[in-house]
């Protein structure tokens, strides 16, 4: 369940530009390969959530991570846009977002 | 021992030619019902939560949302209380985005990891959208996708792709088609298609058979 | 850590999307409302299911249809929590086939 992110919870705000990481780490990861190092601009802040990467191994999935929707320009991911404006935007948890200035 | 008496009606095959793990999930089914961990109503109320849900409920949504501009702005900024208004029961779905469509940007909607769907508005999602080739294709080829279900948009459309990678369901709300003014709210639900509430292409602009 | 065989956003050779739809058999369905009524139960949860998907061996995965990947991964977690053991299937099963019938 999504919660309200606590005061003074959530690391970026919309409009924050951020770089997806690289961590290369096992397990059940919800951040697409495609994806990481990339940069991006956070959309929106859509609240805190049980960890998913807990939760796939019997976890209690905490703690909480908010979860940011953010947007990136389709070249800027694969080098090419189908058009111009066109973008891909992913649900990204904080944990795995660094700013980026 | 349940050996299919009660079982959904779906497209019956001779259960012996069923492939190995089709034929084990009556195994699990019948175990988990022996220890008392389900039983046959738990089964059934699943089957029929699934069987009431269907695109015509997002279809529905729509048509409201194009003759009702407040409903419109209701149904984007809290979409599960605009569900309650019309009656739909999505209790069981965490959160939900509706992402309005128009002239200048289209969306588009993909579970590239695994097949997320808004199951609770529109029921189950279609073989395509869980298709290997759709899940690759959707983010780095989103128009070629669109062009394969009739969709051919102007390179200054923005084009905007989401990827379902966490808790948050997308529905798309597409754009009102030109030309359809004189059209009742029911007939306008009936040119709302599954595939538009996806976003793999536009509504229909004339009734089907029509 | 090699890219997951169900991390496939962007890979290039995709094809043509095939539209044509099946009806659901008896099996998928049932397959379906076992799934989310363990769910609902709370014996088990999606990220469970989708992390057992992810194990698979890779040629399985994608050997498998979409609900044969279900039940694979159902039964992967309901071992692993202790709820069924392999055997309990494999006999319930073979109690089955007989009933069957041969292929």
């Amino acid at each position: 369940m999504g919660r309200a992110v606590s005061p003074g919870g959530a690391r970026f705000k919309p409009g924050d530009c951020v770089r997806v990481r690289n961590d290369d780490r096992p397990g059940h990861i919800r951040t697409p390969y495609y994806i990481r190092g990339k940069v991006g601009r956070v959309e929106r802040v859509y609240g805190e959530f049980l960890n998913p990467e807990s939760l796939a191994f019997g976890g209690d999935g905490l703690p909480v991570r908010a979860l940011y929707l953010v947007a990136f320009n389709q070249g800027d991911v694969w080098g090419a846009a189908q058009g111009p404006k066109d973008k891909v935007l992913v649900d990204i948890y904080e944990h795995w977002l660094d700013a980026e200035k | 021992m349940n050996d299919g008496a009660a079982d959904p009606h779906g497209h019956e095959h001779p259960k012996h030619e069923l492939s190995n793990y089709a034929k084990r999930i009556y195994a699990i089914r019948d175990l988990l019902c022996e220890k008392g961990i389900l039983n046959e109503k738990d089964i059934q109320r699943q089957i029929a939560y699934q069987e009431a849900r269907s695109p015509a409920n997002g279809a529905t949504l729509v048509a409201r949302a194009w003759v009702d501009g407040a409903f419109k702005a209701r149904l984007v900024a809290d979409p599960k209380a605009a569900c309650a208004e019309m009656g739909l029961d999505v209790a069981s779905i965490n959160e939900f985005v509706v992402l309005e469509n128009s002239e200048k940007v289209r969306h588009m909607v993909v579970c590239t990891l695994c097949s997320c769907y808004p199951r609770p508005i529109l029921g189950r999602p279609p073989d395509w959208y869980k298709s290997f080739n759709y899940r690759q294709r959707a983010v780095n080829d989103p128009r070629g996708v669109m062009r394969e279900f009739g969709l051919d948009l102007a390179d200054n459309v923005e084009v905007r792709v989401h990827d379902s990678t966490a808790d948050i369901r997308y529905l798309v709300l597409p754009l009102r088609p030109k030309g359809t003014e004189k059209l009742s709210e029911k007939e306008l639900a009936q040119l709302v298609t599954r595939d538009s509430l996806i976003g793999v292409m536009d509504p229909l602009s004339t009734l089907p058979n029509s | 850590m090699p890219r997951g065989h169900h991390d496939i956003g962007g890979l290039p050779g995709g094809g043509p999307i095939d539209q044509t739809e099946h009806v659901l058999s008896d099996w998928e369905i049932l397959a379906d409302a076992v799934n989310q009524a363990l769910g609902e139960k709370g014996i088990k949860r999606t990220d469970e299911m989708r992390r057992a998907r992810e194990e698979m061996d890779s040629e399985v995965y994608r050997s498998l249809t979409y609900y044969e990947r279900w039940i694979a991964s159902m039964e992967t977690i309901l071992i692993e929590k202790k709820i069924l053991t392999r055997q309990e299937i494999d006999s319930k099963l073979a109690e089955f086939e007989k009933k069957w019938g041969e292929p």
